[in-house]
């Protein structure tokens, strides 16, 4: 265990009626760390959360801080606070009392509670909103009081339930830039909920992504994007087109009917893989340059540039440029080796990555559900 | 405009033709009869007369001011269980409180003195345990009971119906900002369940203040309350006057003590009755 590991979870299961919630967790969170938690509805992020708060207890296995075992403190002896999903402010208090809620119960001094919440409310940029109702406020300042009220009483790891999960989108991006601000001003470790890629993507020093209750990947943003370790992630994380393929050898991977020189090495020889190659990493090209080909049967344009569902073999791919091709013509198709990313088969094999029934409405449908766990 | 607000007025019309009928027009001839004599003149001799009966009313308030509070003391806890548990129970626990309810009160209060009586069902119990009998019946704490006993489902319910609706949220977060259960009580459920705590008082304390027939059945002759003088002016003394100048002067009163109630709870009790 290195020095600066705050929080460890050591085999962590938790079962709802029989239902897996979360199967065998293990983690480490460093101090100071902006850690995501991230994976779609029931994936058991939120519960992974309830358990480091101390509000759900784990069937089994070991939450330790900084060493030691918490598994019995009720939430309120632990060192660490969250930032609700609904904000959950005291609605018989105003923004001031809100604040120093926490404070009054570490019995502070009044002189010294005006003077902190003062600072706080300067910190979420809500100067002179002291006296105000919290009906009053609007979602984004209720919000920001919620961070006051939690960062108040100095905790050191801060716990956020998809707190921008209420937000509009314009809202939620300057929230987002302000959360980050806040963490390294603040220096204490965030530990962030989100189903939301993007705000994981853009927020974190590491990312742990999570389905069915298990840890699928954990890794910086990046790594995340760039190798993520099977189809599940690969498809949850950014848009992919994953193809069934063999490595012949070391840096020689063969799918779509053809052989690309790749990176990835350390496979047997022949072994079925996973291939994750990007939509933003193909190189259109004329049908004699390309390496494969195919027809284009969708065209869409989304401004910084055009996305073209393009049928290779049988397999739709998603690939986008900043050319514009009509569809029904056909184009011709390179990939650089960095472009290709081979994944080890998994139980998330052939399950995603294929573009065949792709429409738009539908994505855009997803982004906007607005996730309730348990 | 205009035809959306004459189809609200058709709409509301059964109601106002109710309350013209049975409470508007009674109230008016309290207010009459009690400003006026047997012969129809002005006066306020009536009205005057309440001092003779101030120690009664006083006893009427104080003990339905009892009732009430052991009321919400007793229910209080209630509530809080029963919005906490599970789907099945609460039900269960609903069906409960509810059922005295679907009896008759005047069933209800004589099932009380068959308890309380000297030789009910209480003392036959003590003395076969060999315990001296207890005399409970026609006692001030009897009617206390009966009152009790008749109206804590009015308690309860409302201070379950805020509890239930109370977000989890607010006490998971204080609970996460430091306060330990006796804080979380004090500071944000009992706060929030203030509208709930008026409304139970106000559902208890005008109909405990105000009972005859508690009082009569449970209280026996040692005592009466302000509502056994009324009606007694009614049916027997057959003073139309002094009934109502007795009336309209409670009236008065429960009013002002629910309004000092309103004071004290605040102002945004949504779950509240206004009175």
């Amino acid at each position: 265990m290195g020095d600066n590991t705050i929080i460890q979870l050591q085999n962590i299961s938790k079962k709802f009626d029989d239902e897996v919630i979360l199967d065998n967790i293990n983690l480490t969170i460093k101090d100071k760390e902006f850690m995501t938690f991230l994976g779609p509805s029931g994936c058991g992020k939120t519960t992974t959360l309830r358990i480091i708060a101390g509000f759900l207890e784990s069937d089994s296995g070991q939450v330790l801080f900084e060493g030691k075992d918490i598994n019995n403190l009720p939430p309120h002896k632990r060192q660490v606070n969250t930032i609700f999903q609904r904000y959950a402010l005291f609605p018989h208090l105003n923004v001031y009392d809100n604040i120093a809620f926490g404070l009054r119960i570490k019995k502070m001094k009044e002189k010294d509670i005006s003077k902190k919440v003062h600072e706080m409310l300067e910190l979420v940029n809500l100067k002179g909103f002291q006296r105000r109702n919290i009906a009053s406020l609007s979602g984004g300042q209720q919000q920001r009081v919620a961070i006051a009220r939690a960062l108040a009483v100095e905790p050191r790891v801060l716990l956020l339930d998809e707190p921008l999960g209420a937000l509009d989108l314009k809202l939620r991006k300057d929230m987002q830039v302000e959360l980050k601000n806040i963490q390294k001003r603040m220096g204490i470790t965030f530990i962030y909920v989100t189903h939301d890629q993007q705000e994981a993507l853009s927020m974190s020093d590491t990312v742990v992504v999570m389905n069915d209750g298990r840890i699928q990947q954990i890794g910086t943003p990046i790594d995340i994007y760039n190798e993520p370790k099977n189809a599940f992630v690969a498809d949850f994380i950014g848009e992919s087109n994953i193809l069934d393929g063999v490595m012949l050898d070391d840096f020689k991977a063969k799918f779509s009917g053809a052989v690309f020189q790749c990176l990835d090495k350390g496979f047997a020889v022949n072994e079925s893989v996973d291939i994750v190659v990007r939509p933003e990493d193909v190189d259109v090209v004329p049908v004699e340059e390309g390496t494969i080909s195919g027809v284009i049967t969708s065209n869409t344009f989304k401004g910084v540039h055009f996305e073209m569902i393009v049928d290779i073999d049988n397999f739709k791919w998603m690939i986008q440029t900043t050319d514009y091709y009509p569809v029904g013509s056909k184009i011709g198709i390179q990939i650089e080796p960095d472009a290709i990313h081979v994944m080890k088969k998994s139980e998330y094999s052939g399950m995603y990555g294929d573009y065949s029934s792709f429409s738009d409405e539908l994505e855009h449908l997803s982004d906007i559900t607005v996730e309730e766990e348990e | 405009m205009k035809k959306k607000s004459l189809s609200k007025k058709l709409t509301a019309s059964p109601y106002l033709v109710w309350a013209a009928i049975f409470i508007i027009v009674p109230l008016i001839f309290v207010v009459y009869y009690s400003v006026t004599d047997g012969n129809g003149n002005f006066t306020l001799e009536y009205i005057m007369d309440i001092g003779k009966y101030k120690d009664v009313m006083l006893n009427s308030i104080w003990l339905g001011f009892i009732a009430t509070v052991i009321s919400l003391v007793i229910s209080y806890p209630l509530a809080y269980i029963m919005a906490r548990s599970g789907a099945n129970v609460q039900r269960t626990m609903m069906i409960l409180v509810m059922l005295p309810m679907w009896m008759n009160l005047l069933i209800r209060t004589y099932s009380m003195m068959i308890l309380l009586q000297d030789t009910g069902i209480i003392n036959t119990a003590l003395s076969w345990l060999g315990i001296p009998p207890l005399h409970m019946i026609n006692t001030q704490g009897a009617v206390v009971l009966g009152m009790v006993y008749n109206y804590i489902p009015y308690m309860i319910l409302p201070l379950y119906s805020i509890m239930a609706k109370m977000d989890h949220n607010l006490i998971e977060a204080a609970e996460d900002l430091g306060a330990n259960k006796l804080t979380v009580l004090k500071d944000i459920i009992l706060p929030l369940s203030l509208p709930g705590i008026a409304s139970g008082f106000t559902m208890v304390f005008v109909p405990s203040v105000s009972t005859f027939y508690i009082s009569k059945k449970l209280g026996g002759n040692t005592f009466s309350l302000i509502g056994d003088v009324i009606e007694m002016q009614f049916k027997s003394a057959n003073n139309y006057n002094l009934g109502a100048a007795l009336s309209l002067v409670l009236m008065v009163l429960i009013i002002v003590c629910m309004m000092v109630m309103n004071r004290f709870t605040g102002e945004d009790d949504d779950g509240g009755v206004l009175i």
